[in-house]
């Protein structure tokens, strides 16, 4: 379920990286454990991030879950459908779903996360 | 919340709830479905059809004697003496301070007969206290063990409940209750609910409850019914304005400042909080409970704070989207002059300030 061309994190985000750029987003895990989402706070394009800092959050009717950056670098696009639509978390977590495009600045990072494999087993025991 | 080092109480439809595939959750000591399949579901079921919520962790306590009625108006805020068997009314149980111990409903089964239905964290503590202040000829029994209990809710609850219902629920009035059938077994019918809609709350025998469960859930399907979790509860209940335990109310917060001046009957009798009230009263009160929709982007939460001006001036005590009205509504606690509708005021959202407006209450109200 959780696809193989995605590292992920403990804190149930996923990034895919093309070239220089990591796009970031969370895990059907976390989508299924927060329940139906109603808002989406992220960063502005620009900002900087750190690997494991917060960047924003997710609410859904029952709670409020942050948001973590699984690599570094500059915000350089957020997706312009989860604010008017924040339910295509739920609906397309690996898709429509992604949160923010980062363009790294250590593009080794994202090969020290969990592979799906390891995620799996992580969610698995948690 | 701290976990508590006590296993988990279970309903017993724990395994119900599981088959069903709910997320279960801790609360109030219990182990509880917070939702099945999505919340803003079962939500919309019970504002547009009917929605069944297991709630039976919620504690019931018998009071019986020639004496029960002085000890229930002794003990609780509203007049127990203008109850007619077969009704029920809201009620609060007070501290000498005038906190609240609890808010529960008094059920008037006869004379001399007494049912009080109580709050699933709390029945231990309302229990020992009602039993520490009987100085009259009354029983007080612990009864929770021995009922499970059911709430069927949304405007077709009355059609889902009355096939198997053993009496006519449609003359039943609000706020009262008969000693029926359901399916067959005994139950308590009441006309009662913490959703805003219309609806029933029956008390049956924990052996019943899985049969009764499945067998109204096959009853409803035609009208499109939907188990419904915790979380459903708490944003219908959000909506329609009704306290929450430990969050509108708990011992530091008085029946004035809640805005539930309306079951507090001063001139029936004493009650303990009685004198505390009073004085609260004359002293008058510097912090009331009201409604706020957020006008700015953001979510006011349970515990975050409100700011006037730039000044912390309250906390949210409950607060969350409304799926019903498709906004971010809240209740909180602000000085007695910015409690009226239309002031402008600030959630401090993650150290943010997010706007907000006060509005008045209930933010929802069905249309009969």
């Amino acid at each position: 379920m959780d696809p193989d061309n995605l590292r992920y994190t403990k804190e149930h985000e996923w990034v895919r990286v093309e070239g220089d750029i990591g796009i970031i987003g969370i895990t059907f895990h976390a989508q299924k454990e927060l329940g139906d989402i109603v808002y989406v706070d992220l960063p502005k394009v620009g900002a900087s991030t750190q690997q494991g800092k917060a960047i924003g959050s997710v609410e859904s009717v029952k709670a409020v879950s942050d948001l973590y950056t699984p690599v570094s670098g500059e915000v350089v696009e957020v997706n312009p459908l989860l604010a008017e639509s924040p339910e295509i978390l739920n609906s397309d977590p690996y898709g429509s779903g992604w949160l923010v495009k980062i363009k790294l600045s250590d593009p080794g990072e994202a090969g020290k996360l969990l592979t799906a494999a390891e995620y799996q087993a992580y969610t698995g025991t948690e | 919340m701290a976990q508590p080092r006590e296993p988990l109480k279970t309903t017993p439809l724990n395994a119900t709830h599981r088959r069903l595939g709910a997320k279960m959750i801790a609360f109030g000591g219990w182990d509880m479905p917070v939702q099945y399949a999505s919340l803003l579901e079962e939500h919309h079921a019970v504002r547009q059809r009917v929605g069944l919520f297991d709630v039976s962790h919620m504690g019931e306590i018998e009071i019986r004697g020639p004496e029960a009625l002085d000890l229930v108006n002794y003990v609780t805020t509203n007049d127990a003496a203008k109850l007619r068997s077969g009704q029920a009314q809201y009620s609060g149980l007070l501290y000498e301070h005038g906190g609240f111990v609890d808010d529960i409903l008094v059920h008037k089964v006869a004379d001399g007969h007494y049912f009080l239905c109580v709050n699933a964290s709390n029945q231990d503590k309302d229990y020992a206290h009602i039993a520490a202040h009987n100085r009259f000829e009354a029983t007080v029994e612990n009864a929770s063990a021995r009922y499970a209990q059911l709430a069927i809710q949304g405007p077709r609850a009355l059609d889902t409940l009355q096939k198997l219902a053993g009496i006519a629920l449609a003359p039943m009035r609000y706020y009262h209750f008969a000693d029926s059938t359901v399916s067959g077994a005994q139950a308590r019918i009441a006309r009662t609910g913490y959703t805003g809609e219309d609806g029933f709350e029956i008390y049956i025998s924990p052996a019943d409850a899985v049969r009764l469960w499945d067998e109204i859930l096959a009853a409803g399907a035609e009208f499109g019914i939907k188990p419904c979790g915790l979380g459903a509860r708490n944003t219908l209940r959000l909506e329609a304005a009704m306290a929450l335990y430990d969050h509108e109310i708990h011992a530091s917060i008085t029946a004035w400042e809640a805005n539930l001046d309306w079951i507090v009957k001063m001139n029936k009798g004493n009650f303990i909080g009685r004198d505390a009230l009073d004085r609260q009263k004359q002293r008058g009160i510097t912090r009331r409970l009201v409604g706020f929709e957020m006008t700015g982007r953001g979510i006011g939460r349970d515990g975050y704070e409100v700011c006037i001006e730039g000044r912390g001036a309250g906390w949210v005590t409950s607060g969350g989207p409304s799926p019903t009205l498709s906004k971010n509504l809240g209740l909180c606690y602000l000085p007695c002059a910015d409690a009226e509708p239309g002031r402008k005021i600030q959630v401090m959202v993650r150290g943010v300030p997010v706007d907000a407006l006060t509005v008045s209450t209930p933010f929802y109200k069905r249309t009969k």
